[in-house]
């Protein structure tokens, strides 16, 4: 759709903008404040420069952090991408089925975050929890609070559990825009069903799966309450990803300096991200042609 | 011949579908069913036997989350914070999210952009922040100081969702209108926003369901008055001796807001997710 040049349309964006400032601008200079200066207690402030971010570019707690959460991003990517393509192919088209599908699918979507993370504690504890006790019983050394392999995976399975359904469901809205007609001339060329996947529909869905892959990256890279419930970070700090390091930083000892330079180097990897997922999403309304 | 194979393999094919989407639906469900089960069970019957449903089935737990005040006030704040983001998020969105679908201004683009980093931005970065900040004004462990800092995420998530639908309408019906004398704000209640309402709704309803699954900074902003259920929840796992049953209870309970509508949205939840586009 074309635009009409219209400056007088800032007024519309006012309220937003002032609301945003209040809530996401002033923080934000409050952490930048804190990250150049140091403090030794009755609001005394000095001039730190950038001491505090070459600390936590040497520190080995942060890269550490840093590479648990790449590690955990990466394989919830791998599991959840393709098994989400998966079962939006062999969701059913319309009809009651498909409506059931789609309510059900959708609920781990919808439950608080800090409760998937309950439903998983229960689930997954030896004296009371089906998973736990299940594996207990077939002879399974599984114990998510002391073995980190066991931690890694449960939490691992809860993301995969609480997220593969919303890549599904993007990838089933993708597929659903592919008109008949193109079904109908794969069947007169006789293409196998691998081929009308590769050079049908993978094609037509892979702009809705971008963004699918993008924000399953941005919500894991920030993901805290979850782990947090279940595990705690735990044990030792084998799930502690950035943002439950972060918190521990900041909330915990009271670090200003420290967690105040770590936070505004995630933002800004945060910001990069954001920057390819517009840029996605515009190609994606171009093509479109909106 | 040909015909009757084919038809064979259709139904195969329908068959094993079937067969996954079985599967998946039963990994999804299994675990809410062993809370919903543990919810109806005593405390004894889950630490001291193993069943798979309640043997002897009690609704105690659900009884104590009504009755005492330390847990249902949980839910009111909750619900208080929650539905205040709501208004405060759509009072602000819907203009700006027609200035967005109808015109382009100086730095609209950006401004877009800078919109969705927000959405983007990692809470555990705001949580200290916000917790001076709304303690230096005095909102400290009130439900407007929640309601605010969800704002962070949530007018720009209410924004683009907006702008999604909103691009749908034809501008034609703006310009009809405008030529038959109405004022902007006429217009824009009279006749733009039934037209969006579908859209409203469900940006009303995804609005509703971050507020209420976070934890993090509804947690830091609050201590007695103001404190979620989500945080009541969280500060009874740890502490020795766990009621198992009620806390199990209190998870059903939090599922049930969102369970209740998910059908009304079911056929917009792939586009809520993915901020208004698909």
């Amino acid at each position: 759709m074309n635009k009409t040049v219209n400056q007088k349309a800032w007024f519309l964006i006012l309220p937003v903008l002032v609301l945003v400032a209040f809530s996401a601008v002033i923080p934000l200079m409050t952490v930048v404040n804190y990250s150049v200066q140091d403090t030794f207690g009755n609001n005394q402030f000095f001039w730190a420069g950038l001491e505090w971010f070459e600390e936590m570019l040497d520190s080995e707690r942060m890269w550490d952090a840093l590479g648990r959460q790449l590690a955990f991003s990466a394989i919830i990517l791998a599991i959840e991408i393709p098994l989400g393509i998966f079962v939006a192919l062999n969701m059913p088209k319309s009809g009651f089925w498909a409506s059931l599908c789609l309510v059900l699918m959708s609920l781990p979507l919808l439950i608080p975050w800090n409760v998937v993370g309950t439903i998983w504690q229960i689930f997954g504890r030896v004296d009371i929890g089906l998973l736990g006790h299940t594996l207990a019983a077939m002879g399974i050394d599984y114990n998510y609070t002391q073995n980190i392999y066991a931690a890694w995976i449960t939490v691992i399975v809860m993301d995969v559990w609480h997220w593969t359904s919303l890549v599904a469901l993007l990838a089933y809205a993708g597929l659903q825009s592919i008109p008949d007609a193109y079904y109908q001339a794969a069947k007169i060329d006789q293409a196998s069903r691998w081929k009308v996947f590769r050079f049908i529909e993978l094609p037509k869905i892979m702009g809705v799966l971008m963004i699918a892959i993008l924000l399953r990256f941005m919500d894991s890279f920030m993901i805290y309450t979850e782990p947090f419930v279940v595990t705690g970070g735990g044990p030792g700090n084998a799930t502690t990803f950035l943002s439950i390091d972060l918190v521990k930083m900041a909330l915990g000892q009271f670090d200003l300096g420290p967690a105040a330079a770590f936070s505004i180097m995630y933002y800004l990897v945060i910001l990069l991200i954001s920057y390819v997922f517009y840029t996605v999403m515009t190609n994606l309304d171009k093509r479109e042609g909106y | 011949m040909a015909d009757t194979i084919a038809t064979l393999r259709r139904s195969r094919r329908i068959k094993g579908s079937a067969v996954v989407m079985g599967l998946y639906l039963l990994f999804l469900l299994l675990p809410i069913y062993w809370l919903l089960m543990m919810s109806l069970k005593t405390n004894s019957e889950i630490l001291n036997s193993f069943t798979l449903w309640p043997r002897d089935l009690t609704f105690d737990n659900y009884r104590t989350i009504l009755t005492d005040a330390s847990w249902y006030t949980g839910y009111l704040n909750s619900m208080a914070y929650v539905v205040m983001n709501m208004v405060i998020s759509l009072a602000v969105a819907l203009p700006a999210a027609y200035a967005f679908s109808r015109y382009s201004f100086l730095g609209d683009k950006h401004l877009f952009f800078w919109l969705l980093t927000n959405r983007m931005a990692p809470p555990a970065v705001f949580a200290l922040p916000f917790f001076q900040l709304y303690s230096s004004v005095g909102l400290f462990d009130t439900h407007i100081a929640v309601a605010l800092a969800h704002c962070l995420f949530n007018v720009p998530l209410a924004v683009w969702i907006l702008e999604g639908f909103m691009r749908g309408v034809p501008k034609e019906i703006d310009e009809t209108a405008y030529i038959d004398g109405y004022s902007f704000p006429r217009f824009f209640v009279q006749i733009f926003t039934p037209l969006v309402a579908s859209g409203i709704g469900v940006t009303a309803f995804f609005l509703f369901m971050f507020s209420w699954v976070e934890l993090l900074l509804s947690r830091t902003l609050t201590s007695v008055n103001a404190k979620p259920i989500a945080a009541t929840m969280t500060r009874t796992v740890g502490a020795a001796g766990i009621d198992w049953g009620v806390l199990a209870a209190a998870g059903v309970l939090t599922i049930v807001p969102g369970a209740l509508v998910i059908y009304f949205v079911r056929n917009y939840i792939a586009k809520g997710f993915a901020l208004g586009r698909v």
